[in-house]
């Protein structure tokens, strides 16, 4: 286990976020463009999806992406109550806006999806109605984040609902799904292939990783500008 | 891409508007804030 | 447990005090529900298909409307500050504010639902099941507004914000104490909804007065 105790301290996290960032932006750009590339000419077209496929490289990633961010906000608001780190606040609320933008790229490529398959964009479908329910989550913790005059107080309380979120999120997840397979449309037909070919998981989990490391680049990013702009309110109270 | 490139396109189209968006946009935030930063003499000029 | 109970009467003379405060809430969910009729038109088939999610619904609107108040009078008269230096507990304080809450919104509208289910014309024993699931669920929609009250207090639009974070919490219990309803109709009985219903509420009662006493100590700093 590397020890990662070093990046609790916010001025060694930002010479550390400084001198990483501009590799990992590079290697992140890499990453997609070959990530891109398998995605529209080396994976062959479904038998069941066809061509639609090639939307699930986008939409699978930053749905299992903005359910690890959430965890992730759960995890800085444990440790800003439990252990006070300075830090954690700040990455959570660099975070959370990261995690929403997953949510809505895995809503929106979703409905993209379900046009020419379901033949509707929007279908309220268990999986589709509990990444709505997150993204409202999303919504809340940065808007709770950002409503007081003290920073450290939105922090606070955003922490608490981000504990509390995270406690719900699979009782909400267990309600959609007993919801919908009561209100279950009969025109839907399921996808759940039973294995992924490797001509297709690959892809999958090249874009996977790509966007992983992208979601890791602007959490660090903006964790950064987080540091500084407190620094700047600081010194703006101070003067 | 036979028949539903419209959509596929759009989907890739939409994630690039957000997640590149987003990187501008957390790029832009920081500078601003290095710039007002430098502005008052707590980092030095770049 | 003396502390509990005497906040708890306290609260309920407050609101005894000025009655129209619940006549208000009560008069919204009524006022809510009769719209529906209205916009969506007099047929009974549809309005006996739609009544459990409407008054459901309007029932937990109710609720949240009636939330913001729940400790922004004793944040602003200083009692909140009393209360964290109380000898007994924060989170029996919470729960006890959100009992009275409950008290005073989650039993009236329950007690008021089943009337206006027969006035969208649920019959037999559905409007009296809408009763009992509302009674066995608005208990976990206090406790939830409960916590969302007390993140917001003092934020900048707190009663907008109050309904965005306690509604996404709510849906479970929406879900399940209207497919009561649904259930009862197709031929089901009602008793695993009401015990879900009732889990929630453990669930709620379990966990969210941690959460309030956590958030009315911030606020209090």
């Amino acid at each position: 286990m590397v020890d990662l105790h070093f990046l609790a301290n916010p001025a060694r996290f930002r010479r550390f976020s400084q001198r990483v960032l501009p590799s990992l932006g590079f290697a992140t750009a890499l990453m997609l463009a070959v990530g891109f590339y398998m995605a529209f000419f080396v994976a062959p077209a479904d038998y069941q999806q066809g061509d639609t496929v090639r939307i699930m490289f986008l939409h699978v990633p930053a749905a299992w992406l903005s359910m690890a961010g959430y965890a992730l906000l759960a995890g800085l608001g444990a440790s800003l109550l439990v252990w006070r780190h300075p830090l954690a606040a700040l990455m959570a609320r660099a975070a959370a806006p990261v995690g929403a933008s997953f949510a809505a790229v895995c809503l929106l490529t979703g409905s993209l999806w379900g046009r020419p398959m379901w033949g509707t964009y929007w279908v309220w479908d268990a999986r589709l109605t509990s990444m709505l329910l997150l993204f409202f989550l999303y919504l809340g913790h940065i808007a709770l984040s950002r409503a007081y005059d003290s920073p450290e107080r939105g922090d606070r309380a955003s922490a608490i609902l981000a504990l509390v979120g995270v406690i719900n999120l699979p009782i909400i997840k267990f309600s959609v799904d007993w919801w919908n397979t009561l209100h279950q449309p009969a025109s839907i037909t399921r996808l759940d292939a039973p294995a992924i070919h490797n001509s297709i998981l690959v892809p999958l989990l090249w874009m996977a990783v790509s966007l992983l490391m992208l979601f890791v680049l602007l959490v660090l990013l903006r964790t950064e500008t987080e540091i500084d702009r407190r620094r700047l309110e600081n010194a703006e109270a101070a003067a | 891409m036979s028949n539903h490139a419209a959509y596929i396109l759009a989907a890739y189209l939409v994630a690039a508007a957000i997640l590149g968006g987003l990187v501008i946009a957390s790029l832009g935030a920081r500078n601003r804030v290095r710039r007002e930063l430098a502005a008052r003499g707590l980092e030095k000029r770049r | 447990m003396n502390g509990f109970t005497t906040l708890l009467m306290r609260d309920l003379r407050l609101v005894l005090r000025r009655p129209g405060d619940v006549g208000v809430v009560l008069a919204f969910f009524v006022v809510a529900t009769v719209l529906f009729p209205l916009g969506i038109g007099p047929e009974t088939n549809v309005l006996a298909r739609i009544a459990a999610g409407v008054l459901w619904c309007a029932a937990l609107f109710a609720a949240l409307l009636s939330l913001d108040r729940l400790f922004a009078a004793d944040y602003e008269d200083g009692t909140l500050d009393l209360l964290l230096l109380a000898p007994w507990p924060l989170e029996l304080a919470a729960l006890a504010k959100c009992a009275a809450h409950w008290i005073v919104t989650g039993l009236p509208l329950s007690l008021l639902a089943p009337v206006l289910g027969i006035a969208f014309g649920l019959d037999g024993p559905s409007p009296l099941a809408l009763g009992v699931t509302l009674l066995v669920g608005t208990p976990t929609l206090s406790l939830i507004g409960g916590l969302a009250a007390a993140l917001t207090l003092g934020a900048r639009k707190s009663g907008a914000l109050l309904a965005l974070l306690a509604l996404p919490l709510c849906v479970p219990t929406l879900i399940f104490g209207a497919g009561a309803i649904e259930a009862l109709a197709a031929g089901e009985g009602i008793v695993t909804h009401v015990a879900i219903l009732a889990a929630l509420a453990l669930v709620a009662l379990a966990t969210t007065p941690w959460a309030i006493a956590a958030a009315l100590r911030q606020a209090g700093e």
